[in-house]
């Protein structure tokens, strides 16, 4: 019978069918975890006297409570409080006593946990892969069931590396045809979103599919991916193809040789089956996005950068338009920016910087403006360093800091003042995400550093009034990290 | 865990879609290591001006809402972030169960395995609920019934080993373990499978 790729990944993992009266025992192929969401789930497991099943299936990394400024001279580091600085510290305590393997501030492969697993080759094609983090769905765009948790779950998953699950429903978001110039990976997630709503996915794991979609790099694919929970759905993935393949050969975890062939081919038989049925079925035409971003206070509300800001729907929209200070019939074009920020596990591997930096080149960031530069990962700063992308940004007044989750959840120390307007290049945009009275318009990298350098909302493509023929937008092989 | 059979209370209603867990609590409050002390930190932002003082045009800060269990929110409750101290916080500020057309997977997830029920009733029962503040609302397990003040009472879906779990306050973590045999074979066959 016809299958679908989240239907095989799933099968593959059933420890035990789900029956009326019980869920089905999923087994978890790989469990991240970082300092916000486990040091409960550790404690749980001490006071029940129980082990960690599988430490060599768990890998940590600290990236929402890290300082993302460097160690000065003394080698120390700049909490934002005593009580972020012991959270990291008590994830370093439970990985030493649990044997995992935590990359800490010594490793060269620290890093945003979705941005540094996929790197390292720990995401592989049809596994299960969940973390105490909802942009776990990143990591489905290479074919793997990956899926946010709660903290308890984090838990059941380090003692039985196993998880309750009810079977989703499926929903297949196919989009067809080509991105225009200058349009990218997320323009089109938000544009989806926006379409079809911020809870169209909830109770489903959404395929994404199409031509669309199969010509996106991996980065794009990431972060469609990742942003497929600001549709409601847990789990988010995209059928593994010579694309997923060709990223993921040599990299450190994955397979490697004559056994690597094998498993690519196995990898590639993940792809859901002609004629596959799923419970829900979204088109999407490729060739209508514009360059988009959010207006209002949640993924959902969106528009092209160059159209009118429609009607609120009802008094909450309403809501979100006066906070913020948004009207309706006016285009985002031209409202005065504050701090721009390229970084978050949506948009801040390699290519995302080049993104930025080819628009920044020769320019610099307009007076008054905030820009903040943050890789997702140390492979991803090294790079970029390696490339000069660095010190274009440092020349242009941006500032370059370390890795970490940084202004997209604004629990380190760098956050948006009160009132302020920031264009982000993260994946949320609601109250107070960026610091409280924050105000946020979701963006690409290109469209964020466009804002930096015109000072206000601009099109990246139209950068100077005229087509910006300066603007390449490389091609997907072009943008490919290095491992 | 407690358990929890029936719960008799009034609402408090939080009449906005979309309440995502950022606003249940605030990033900022996630440094704890500890499950406790976040009844402060529920909803901050909507209850506490920038200076900490109580906002008074916040429902959460008026006079019995803390005498409220029951908490009626609109559609998509609960969407964002998969943080648990989301429910934690609900909880220990005094709420045991919430209510809404459409709550978000992860936060349903999470408020089942910490006793607090999260249910979804029709679309035209919640409009009312979301009218009628205050109500007083009965809601039984056994049955998964909710009934209103006036008699008519709505039937809720709630996975049975959920609902076993919050009737007999115990957590899934020893039914898991208690699989440990099944887990020990699927590895073996997926090791000799590869």
């Amino acid at each position: 019978m016809s299958q679908t790729l989240f239907e095989k990944v799933w099968n593959r993992h059933l420890v035990q069918d789900e029956t009326a009266d019980a869920p089905a025992l999923l087994y978890i192929d790989l469990h991240l975890i970082h300092e916000v969401t486990s040091p409960q789930a550790f404690t749980e497991l001490q006071q029940r006297r129980l082990t960690v099943r599988c430490p060599e299936r768990t890998v940590a990394t600290m990236d929402h409570s890290t300082p993302t400024w460097s160690a000065d001279l003394q080698g120390q580091r700049r909490y934002a409080s005593e009580q972020a600085w012991e959270q990291v510290q008590t994830l370093m305590e439970n990985c030493d006593r649990h044997g995992i393997v935590l990359h800490d501030w010594d490793s060269p492969n620290r890093g945003v946990v979705h941005v540094m697993a996929p790197e390292l080759g720990l995401t592989q094609p049809g596994m299960t892969i969940v973390c105490g983090d909802s942009h776990t769905s990143t990591h489905g765009a290479f074919g793997a069931l990956a899926f946010g948790i709660g903290t308890s779950e984090v838990g059941h998953v380090l003692a039985s590396q196993c998880l309750l699950q009810r079977k989703p429903k499926t929903l297949c978001i196919r989009v067809e045809g080509e991105l225009g110039p200058g349009v990218t990976a997320k323009d089109l997630v938000l544009h989806i979103i926006g379409k079809v709503g911020v809870d169209a996915g909830t109770g489903h794991v959404i395929e994404f599919a199409g031509s669309a979609i199969r010509s996106l790099d991996m980065e794009g694919r990431m972060t469609v991916c990742n942003m497929a929970i600001e549709a409601g759905a847990r789990a988010g993935l995209i059928a593994p193809d010579q694309t997923t393949i060709d990223w993921l050969r040599g990299r450190r975890h994955c397979p490697q040789g004559e056994q690597f062939e094998r498993a690519a081919e196995d990898w590639l038989s993940l792809a859901s089956d002609p004629g596959a049925v799923y419970d829900r079925e979204i088109l999407i035409d490729a060739t209508t996005v514009a360059p988009t971003m959010t207006y209002g206070t949640h993924p959902g509300m969106v528009v092209a950068v160059d159209q009118p800001v429609p009607m609120p729907a009802d008094g909450t929209a309403a809501r979100a338009l006066e906070y913020m200070q948004v009207k309706p019939g006016e285009t985002l074009q031209g409202r005065p920016v504050d701090v721009v920020f390229i970084g978050s596990c949506t948009n801040a591997r390699l290519g995302d910087l080049r993104a930025a930096a080819d628009i920044i080149r020769g320019r610099q960031v307009a007076p008054g403006v905030r820009m903040l530069v943050v890789p997702g990962s140390e492979q991803v700063r090294r790079a970029a360093e390696a490339e000069g992308l660095d010190r274009g940004f440092i020349n242009a007044g941006a500032e370059w800091r370390e890795p970490g989750c940084s202004m997209c959840i604004a629990m380190n120390g760098d956050r948006v003042a009160p009132g302020q307007t920031a264009v982000s290049t993260s994946n949320r945009n609601f109250e107070g995400r960026q610091g409280p009275g924050s105000r946020t318009f979701l963006a690409s990298p290109a469209t964020a550093a466009a804002c930096a350098v015109r000072g206000c909302i601009a099109d990246p493509r139209f950068l100077d009034g005229e087509p910006e023929v300066c603007i390449h937008f490389p091609s997907p092989r072009h943008m490919e990290a290095r491992p | 865990m407690k358990p929890l059979q029936k719960l008799k209370s009034r609402t408090l209603v939080l009449d906005q879609d979309n309440i995502d867990t950022d606003q249940i609590i605030p990033a900022r409050f996630l440094t704890t290591t500890q499950r406790e002390g976040l009844a402060k930190a529920a909803f901050a932002d909507w209850r506490f001006d920038a200076d900490g003082r109580l906002r008074a045009d916040c429902s959460l800060n008026a006079p019995g809402a803390s005498d409220c269990q029951i908490l009626v929110a609109g559609d998509n409750f609960g969407c964002g972030s998969s943080r648990e101290h989301a429910v934690w916080a609900l909880e220990q500020f005094g709420f045991k169960a919430v209510i809404s057309a459409r709550l978000a997977d992860i936060f349903r997830a999470n408020a089942l395995k910490n006793g607090l029920l999260a249910i979804e009733l029709g679309r035209p029962v919640v409009a009312w609920l979301r009218q009628h503040p205050g109500v007083e609302l009965d809601i039984c397990l056994e049955d998964c019934r909710v009934t209103l003040p006036d008699g008519a009472s709505h039937g809720f879906n709630l996975d049975p080993f959920a609902r076993t779990c919050l009737m007999e306050g115990v957590d899934a973590l020893g039914y898991l373990l208690a699989k440990t045999d099944l887990i020990a074979r699927h590895e073996v066959s997926q090791a000799g499978a590869s």
